[in-house]
Order: structure tokens, then sequence, then C-alpha cells
């Protein structure tokens, strides 16, 4: 089997084009769909995924939530949770 | 179908977060194993394409998510496109469930422009010739093309193998070929023996060394292959020692609309006589899903018997599949004869020995999916 990279947080990762994130009302919850599957996310993953995922940095998303829950110490934790989401294949590293 | 792994075990807030709409129970394939009922051509009066759009918009208010287009075969309603277009607008993760004859290139594209998310595609044999005896058409080169142009056009696939004693031999051409094709999914569902695969039992069972076999060969290969393919193995649960987890349980996150409009816990649930399933013709979905009797019959534990009732393990396995009890041993209430706690064990165990002593593939007749069965001289 091919070795998987580690996730560094220099590294801007997206979402795998098969997934869709959403918002989902009657759930109150974030949710992944993907070919005939469905995760439920808690807040903390959903907050995550969404600004460690697109266009910036994971530093940089990771700043921006250390902003907005006021909290300084993110970084082990959010990439912890990235290598769980790169390995299920919900996101990837983009080159 | 939900596949294991998929979130399964997923707490839908009591909500049906999968739906499957099955179009139509008409199909030009004939495989011997369909789910579809025996009597599947006397559900001759489809719902319209309003009253279909009408069961997604209320599917949505009731929190489904993920949406199976399936059959018969799907791709026989001219108005598919159209339900896509629907589906997609109101905000359902789409799936189309099709054995790939109906499918042309400009179909695939309309489709995609109507938002289909994803296509399973049924494949049965590795060639030509078993593909044929299999389905009772000439569709296999037909089924590899459609197949590169669903991957062209950018869709990801699953490639589902109904898994017998006939094709199980394939296990390593069947990945190779996933591989080359460049799906992401490929799905062995080992056979579930209702409807025409219970007529057919015994012929397609497989044996416990095949079985073995093509798991080993289905474990080295996700060594191998890695993240570029996930293979699913769904279990054959004659060959387990407990019963799969229906469903996730009887009316828990699962809902299937019949052809007619019937609704039903599961698409085989109508199997069980004497459970008076009702329909989107007459009734709302929100009161079918959380007042109908039918719903309700087996929702949570309380119409258990022993063993289930008393069994540490009944929230694992909700006491396995009612259909499977109903079928073998007359009682949808009782514990799926495949645990090895059920009284009834023996009746499963007996089939497989039974597999073991049988003449060479071929040696007796497939009685293939038709219309017009059981006719008047068969007696089931
Ligand atoms: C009933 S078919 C309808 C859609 C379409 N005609 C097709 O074959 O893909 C839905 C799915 O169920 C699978 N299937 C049919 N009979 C089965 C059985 N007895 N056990 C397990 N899967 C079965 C088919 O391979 C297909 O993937
Ligand atoms: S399983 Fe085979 S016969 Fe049944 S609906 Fe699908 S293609 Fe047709
Ligand atoms: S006895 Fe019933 S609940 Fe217990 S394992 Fe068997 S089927 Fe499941």
């Amino acid at each position: 089997m091919e070795i998987e990279r580690r996730i560094s947080p220099d590294d801007v990762v997206e979402l795998n084009p098969n997934y869709h994130f959403r918002w989902e009302e009657p759930q109150q919850a974030h949710v992944l769909l993907y070919p005939e599957g469905i995760v439920k996310l808690n807040q903390t993953a959903a907050a995550i995924l969404e600004a460690c995922t697109g266009s910036s940095s994971i530093a940089a998303g990771t700043e921006e939530l250390s902003r907005r829950y006021r909290r300084r110490d993110l970084s082990a934790e959010v990439l912890k949770f990235l290598e769980v989401a790169h390995a299920k294949g919900w996101i990837r590293v983009k080159s | 179908m939900p596949k294991a792994g998929s979130g399964l075990s997923l707490d839908g807030l009591g909500m049906p977060l999968w739906l499957v709409i099955e179009l139509t129970y008409k199909c030009p394939l004939k495989c011997p194993w369909c789910s579809n009922p025996v009597d599947f051509d006397r559900y001759r009066n489809e719902l319209t394409t309003q009253e279909w759009k009408s069961v997604l918009r209320e599917g949505r208010r009731l929190g489904s998510l993920q949406l199976g287009f399936s059959g018969g075969e799907p791709m026989l309603r001219r108005d598919l496109e159209e339900l896509v277009e629907e589906a997609d607008r109101l905000g359902y993760y789409t799936n189309l469930i099709t054995s790939g004859v109906g499918l042309n290139p400009k179909r695939l594209r309309a489709l995609k422009k109507a938002g289909l998310k994803q296509i399973q595609l049924s494949l049965q044999a590795c060639d030509q010739e078993l593909n044929e005896k299999l389905v009772g058409l000439d569709v296999f080169d037909h089924k590899i093309s459609i197949a590169r142009t669903i991957k062209a056009e950018g869709f990801p696939m699953v490639l589902n193998v109904p898994v017998s004693r006939y094709n199980i031999d394939q296990t390593e051409a069947f990945i190779e070929l996933a591989a080359d094709l460049g799906v992401e999914y490929v799905e062995f569902a080992n056979l579930q023996y209702y409807n025409w695969a219970l007529l057919n039992r015994a012929e397609l069972l497989p044996t416990r060394e095949q079985l073995a076999r093509s798991e080993a060969q289905v474990n080295a290969a996700r060594e191998r292959l890695g993240k570029k393919l996930t293979i699913y193995f769904v279990v054959p649960d004659y060959h387990d020692q407990r019963p799969k987890a229906c469903m996730n349980g009887w009316g828990s996150i699962h809902l299937t609309i019949a052809p007619d409009g019937t609704a039903l816990p599961c698409q085989e649930a109508r199997l069980i006589k004497g459970i008076d399933f009702p329909n989107v013709r007459e009734h709302g979905l929100d009161w079918i899903w959380n007042t109908s009797p039918g719903f309700n019959q087996f929702r949570g534990d309380t119409w258990m018997k022993e063993p289930c009732r008393s069994c540490s393990e009944r929230e694992k396995d909700f006491g396995g599949c009612r259909c499977q009890a109903f079928l073998l041993t007359g009682d949808a209430s009782n514990t799926d004869p495949v645990c090895a706690k059920s009284p009834n064990r023996h009746l499963i165990d007996d089939l497989i020995s039974g597999a073991e002593k049988r003449e060479s593939c071929g040696s007796k007749p497939l009685i293939m999916r038709e219309g017009g069965y059981p006719r008047r001289t068969d007696v089931i």
C-alpha cells in the first residue's frame, strides 16, 4: 500500500470533490454526503473543515479558528482531525 | 443501499435518511436472483411524474438526505432526468442504481446536467458468455462501454457485483476490471436470498471454500490498491454466525417506495404476509413513516421474542432481518434463523452443507426472472 504522507500546517487541503459538505436543518448539524454514505459531523469537526479546506493553508485556517474561538493551542487538535479526515478520504492535499 | 462502514450506525434522530424510489419493476434483464417480487408484473400502476415529485418533496421535509433511483430498471422511465433535477433542487444526494441498459452518452450528459451525483452500475460477470447466461441478454459489451462513459463524464461510480456460486471465482478478475475502469468503489454483494434468489437458492449459494477464497482475494487487493479502489464485501449472512443489522433496524433510517406507491421499511418487506403497508396515494409520508402500523410493527425492541428479547446483542443487530425470519420460520417476529442462537439455525446449516454436495454449475437450470410467474403448474 502506498505510504500516506503526513499532513503539515503548510499544506493546502480541499474537500474530495465527490463529497458534499453542508448544514442540514432537520439534523441541526453539518453533514458530509458522498456515494451511498452520510457522516454527521460535530461542531468542532465542521468548524475545522469549514476553516481549513479551500484556498488557504491549514496554518491560516487554524489561526482563524483561534481568533474565532479565542483559543491558542488549536494546532495539534486541528492536525489530528485533518489526518483522520484525510485517511477516510474526505479531503485531499492540493498540490 | 447503505454500505457497511458508510456511517451505518448513524443516529438519524428517527428520520428516514435513506430514501429509495423504485420507479418501475420493469426490466429487460432476467437475473435469476432479482430482489424484485416474483409476481412483479402484477404491479403495473406506477406512480406518475407528479406523484413521484410529491414523494420527493415530502421526503425532504421528513429529513431524507440520500436518494436512490432504483427498480426494476430506472432508465426505462423517460421522466428520470426530470425527477433527478427535482431531487437535486430539493437538496438530495442523488444516486442512480442501474444495470446500464437504457443508458447512453446522451442521457448520461442529461443526468449530469440534472444534478445526478453518483452511479451504481451492476455487472454480473467478467466475460460476455457468463454474463449473457446470467442475465439472459447479450449486454456485456454495452455495460463495459457505458462504464467508461460514466467515468469520462466524471461521475463517481460503484461497480456492483451480485455474487453467487456462478461468478464468485471471478473475484480477482472483477477487481482488475474495476481498477482498469477507474471506478472508486467495487461492491461484492453476496446475494440475499429473497424472491427470485430464494427460488434459485440451492443453485446460487456459493460453497464455504469459494467464499473463503474470494474474501482472501478481496483482502489482498485492499492491501495492494489502498485508497485507489475501495472494496466493499457485503457479508454473506448465511455463512456468518450473527445476522446482519438489517436496515439499521426496521423503520429506523430507511424508506423504500415501490413502483405502485407502496411504502416499505425495506425493498423486500412486501413479501411478509399480514402487514398492510401504506401507500403514498392514500396517505402522507409523515403519517406513513411516523404513525402507520406497518412502520411501527418492528420498531424498537418490544416486539422481540426469545432469544433476542434477553440478548445483550439486540442493539447491535436488532434481531436480524424480519423478512428472512418470515420466509424461513413462518413468523416475522422470530429471531433471524441466521443467528447461531436461533433454534432454527439448523435450517441454514443444512443449506450450507447441501451446497457442498451439488453437481457442477449449470447442471440444474436457473429460473430466470420473467413475467407470468408463478405459472399455474409451479407450486411454491
Ligand atoms: C434490483 S436492482 C435494480 C436496479 C438495476 N436493475 C440493477 O440491477 O442495477 C438493485 C441492486 O440490487 C442488486 N441485487 C439484485 N438482486 C439481489 C440479491 N438477491 N441480493 C443482493 N443484491 C441484489 C443488483 O445487482 C442491483 O445492484
Ligand atoms: S437485478 Fe437484474 S433483473 Fe432485477 S432489476 Fe436489476 S437488472 Fe433487472
Ligand atoms: S439472539 Fe437475536 S439479538 Fe441476540 S445476536 Fe441473535 S439475532 Fe441478535
